[in-house]
């Protein structure tokens, strides 16, 4: 199954193309039935392709090459089958598939409902292209892809202005990423000849000096930054919640933006030979995560706050593969698809309930009307707040563990990290709170209901899989860790602690998370609620204006500068040159006029002077002049 | 000093002073006496340098006919009052005359780069210039050229003809006999116009004429 | 001294410069024809004198024919010259620009 492995990647091609042409003709929910059975049909294939691995009785990976491709750069266009790989296959096609479902039934009544899920399959054929390329080219293009099916997807709604802002704002900042990837393949490229993941991490050791693999690492780093929407290269992801849910949750939250951290965890032979970039990523990763836990905490728009979580939570992910931590990092990545796809379905499903109401101020009191949306929420909410024994516990813990335990400057990180544990715990409880406890304050005429089933159910997988999620890696039985083995036998892991220290640490963080969890309940549920107005909350609201800051410093130069370009340039310099030249013909025309005076002897002096002119020309030439 | 130096510079005086008197005189019919004077001045030359036939020719076309003909149309169109001095084109004078100077010099040293270096003399027999002489190169090897120049002339004359006489244009005229194939036909009649073949010319100076 | 074929060369270059100015000075359009009909024999007579210089017939033969067309030529003109006075009432080259840019 392992040779077929390629249907993944080609039948939701395929039904791309074919929703292209027919999904208006197949009309709902037709078109979204044909995609979801696309994907579903690539996960069976992923799973049975998956067994030898996971039972172990295949361990070494697997390359299927299709066909040859660019050989003067070493790229093949061949697929490679690898734990790492086939962990983040199941993912992509699993939640995929179940985000499909889901958007049967939410895009219902949506004028382009079979061009959405063109745009989903898409996706996730581009999104596997990255995670099973064998070479840094076919991740690349996998990279450029998803990048075209986000800004696709995130301006789905085009005709609304801001929905289209934020697609191009998406794709734009991440070509600032790309930008830096690419120039990181250049290098790669010059010094090892090829760029096959084989040939580069085999002799990485052998022709990396530290400082050019610093500076590959770095740059691969701004790549991934821009990608998984870490610091400053954030901006875009909370602007592309102007997609429908589905999409939020799927490339947002589950699968595309994790594609930094699978690069960069599929890259750590790299890292592990530039301490300092390393260094540099778990630092991003921290601070990054920080920075987005606390402006969460002012937002009111429930998509933004779990979108701004997710850019915390990113960078729990980042700080985990920096810190050479791959297995927690890629773990907490498997366990963050799970519940933070579920809350994003769940907030899709309140929002569909009250007629698209996303104010978590004029929420409340919901929990009796959508029993479902809620238990599934109240499961993804403990996860993500670090409660044992729900998923998020089991990977963030492990992050947080191997940071504290390499000592040093490290510690800082940790303390940061734990800090923003209790932050995440603190403003999931407040959305919570505020959408599901209380009075209801929502808007006349508008009558909240459960969803409809296929809607429902994959927010009940997903909430089981938040529950027992993070079992598939615990200190009793790492399972997931062996799975992973080979995928990093190039690499040397960070130490995991042993013995008492792991269970203090931990039970600090369930600390953290406790308390936020407490505070939030005095806050929002026990007293009356607070107004939440003034200048902190509005910077906060607002990201530190970071965006703004963005705005004054390139955005309106460069849109000067084009309107210097359009206006000066081209209107007065080039088109003044054009009219130039025909305003010089014209003058040089009225000079030239008055020699064609009809006048038949100024005529004859003409001729008679071109003849004397002509004698002189010959008698010169015939040297009998000069 | 022989006959043929005397009679060259006395006729070259005669040729250039007609010359001149036909640009400068301000009586049109006077120019005509210059050119005359010029013309048979011409003949003589001709004649001095064994071209007999041809000076016979420049004296019956040129100087009988063509002289005739342009004080006949000098007569005709009432012409021969005083032309008015003023130039109207400015710079027009000085330029030409600069002009004219240009050329003289560059023709003269044109020529003395070639011809006047003092050769042995030559005679006016070596070359005869008889009928006889004339006519076996005419019709032998310029035949053709003779017939095209004919030609010429044919067309010439006929073109006058029609230019002059008829003036502003033609019009046919006949019983007009209806329409064949959408184009109005007429019958060419006697008409009343003279000719009596149906073409009447019609100008602004013949009128006894009808349409 | 003795007449050589450059002395009717000279002159003929005098008489096509006299010519020449004519047709540049003058308005009076029979004065401009008159005046080609000038830079036409003093052609003619070069043609002759160099005619007489090569011992070749072959000059006067180009003399009749420069004669045959000029006097065409002077016919046709002529005619031009009528037919534009009686429209126009003016013999003056300068009134006939009508070809101005």
């Amino acid at each position: 199954m392992v040779d077929v492995i390629w249907l993944t990647i080609l039948l939701p091609l395929v039904g791309a193309a074919f929703l292209l042409f027919f999904g208006k003709r197949l009309g709902e929910p037709a078109s979204g039935v044909v995609a979801s059975s696309l994907v579903g049909v690539g996960f069976l294939i992923a799973v049975i392709a998956a067994i030898p691995l996971i039972s172990g009785s295949s361990r070494e990976a697997t390359h299927v090459v299709l066909f040859s491709w660019i050989p003067s750069l070493g790229i093949d266009a061949s697929l490679l089958w690898d734990p790492l790989s086939a962990m983040m296959t199941l993912v992509v096609t699993g939640v995929g598939s179940l985000i499909h479902v889901y958007s049967i039934g939410y895009m219902h009544g949506d004028p382009r409902y079979g061009r959405f899920f063109t745009y989903l399959n898409l996706f996730i054929a581009s999104m596997l292209i990255l995670v099973l390329g064998d070479n840094f080219g076919i991740l690349f293009v996998g990279w450029e892809l998803v990048g075209l099916s986000s800004y696709l997807l995130i301006s789905f709604w085009f005709t609304k202005p801001s929905a289209a802002a934020a697609g191009k704002k998406a794709f734009i900042v991440n070509r600032i990423g790309d930008l830096g990837f690419l120039v990181a393949l250049m290098i790669i490229f010059s010094v090892f000849g090829s760029l096959a993941f084989e040939t580069v991490f085999e002799e990485a050791s052998l022709q990396l000096s530290t400082a050019a693999a610093t500076a590959i690492t770095l740059l691969l780093l701004v790549g991934a930054a821009g990608k998984s929407a870490q610091l400053p290269l954030h901006v875009w992801l909370p602007d592309a919640m102007e997609g429908p849910t589905p999409v939020s949750a799927l490339i947002h939250a589950a699968t595309m933006v994790t594609a930094g951290v699978y690069m960069t965890a599929r890259t750590g032979v790299l890292f592990e030979l530039a301490p300092f970039s390393a260094a540099a990523v778990a630092t991003v990763g921290a601070l990054t995560a920080l920075f987005a836990a606390t402006i969460a905490v002012g937002q009111r728009d429930i998509k933004r706050v779990l979108a701004y979580s997710t850019i915390s939570q990113l960078g729990y992910m980042f700080m985990g593969v920096g810190a050479a931590a791959y297995v927690a990092g890629v773990f907490h990545l498997l366990t963050h698809a799970f519940f933070k796809g579920l809350l994003f379905l769940a907030a899709g499903s309140v929002i569909h309930a009250l007629a698209n109401e996303q104010d978590m101020w004029k929420m409340g009191g919901l929990r009796k009307v959508m029993p479902v949306t809620f238990a599934t929420m109240v499961a993804a909410w403990l996860a993500i707040s670090g409660i044992p024994p729900f998923a998020g516990f089991w990977s963030k813990d492990e992050i947080l563990a191997v940071t504290f335990y390499r000592g040093g400057a490290w510690v800082l990180l940790w303390i940061v990290g734990l800090v923003t544990a209790g932050l995440t715990a603190f403003y999931m409880s407040k959305l919570m709170y505020l959408t599901f406890w209380g009075e209801p304050r929502w808007a006349e005429g508008v009558h909240p209901h459960e969803s409809p089933a296929t809607m429902t159910g994959p927010l009940v997988v997903l909430a089981g899989l938040s529950v027992v999620g993070g079992l598939v890696n615990t200190p009793f039985r790492p399972a997931l860790e062996h799975f992973l083995d080979p995928a990093f036998e190039l690499v040397d892991h960070a130490a995991v602690p042993q013995g008492a220290t792991p269970w203090l640490l931990a039970a600090v963080s369930v600390a953290a998370g406790v308390a936020g969890i407490w505070y939030a309940r005095r806050r929002y549920v026990e007293r009356a609620l607070p107004e939440e107005t003034g200048a902190a909350w509005d910077r906060l609201e607002h990201g530190y204006y970071v965006d703004d800051a963005f705005g004054r410093g390139i955005v309106i130069p460069a849109r000067r500068g084009a309107e210097l370009t359009a206006f000066v340039g081209d209107a007065k310099i080039v088109d003044g040159a054009v009219d130039g030249v025909g305003w010089l013909v014209q003058r040089a025309a009225q000079l030239l006029r008055p020699i064609q005076s009809g006048l038949v002897r100024s005529y004859g002096l003409g001729i008679a002077a071109g003849v004397v002119g002509f004698v002189l020309w010959v008698l010169v030439r015939g040297g009998a002049i000069g | 000093m022989n006959a043929e130096t005397l009679l060259f510079v006395v006729f070259a005086i005669a040729a250039i002073a007609g010359g001149l008197t036909m640009v400068a005189a301000r009586n049109p019919v006077y120019s005509a006496m210059g050119l005359l004077l010029a013309m048979f001045s011409v003949a003589v030359f001709y004649v001095l340098n064994g071209a007999h036939f041809v000076a016979a020719v420049q004296v019956l076309i040129y100087a009988g006919a063509v002289i005739t003909l342009f004080l006949f149309v000098i007569m005709l169109l009432g012409v021969d009052r005083v032309d008015d001095p003023h130039e109207s084109i400015p710079l027009q004078r000085p330029l030409a005359v600069i002009v004219g100077a240009g050329l003289l010099l560059l023709l003269l040293v044109a020529g003395r780069a070639a011809w006047v270096t003092g050769e042995a003399a030559f005679a006016s027999e070596d070359v005869s210039g008889t009928i006889e002489a004339i006519s076996d190169e005419l019709f032998g090897t310029w035949l053709i050229p003779f017939e095209a120049t004919i030609l010429l002339l044919t067309i010439a004359a006929v073109g006058t003809v029609a230019l002059a006489h008829f003036g502003e244009g033609l019009q046919v005229v006949g019983r007009p006999v209806g329409e064949v194939e959408g184009v109005s036909r007429y019958e060419l009649g006697s008409g009343t116009g003279r000719g009596g073949d149906g073409l009447v010319a019609v100008d602004d100076a013949a009128e006894e004429g009808d349409p | 001294m003795t007449v050589t074929a450059g002395w009717y060369m000279a002159l003929a270059a005098v008489l096509f410069v006299i010519g020449a100015s004519g047709l540049l000075l003058r308005r009076n359009a029979l004065v401009m024809f008159m005046s080609i009909e000038l830079m036409l024999n003093a052609v003619n007579v070069s043609f002759v004198a160099a005619g007489r210089e090569l011992g070749l017939l072959d000059g006067q033969i180009a003399a009749i024919f420069v004669m045959v067309v000029a006097a065409a030529e002077v016919t046709v003109g002529l005619a031009i010259i009528i037919s534009v006075f009686r429209k126009r009432a003016t013999a003056s080259v300068d009134e006939l620009s009508g070809m101005r840019g």
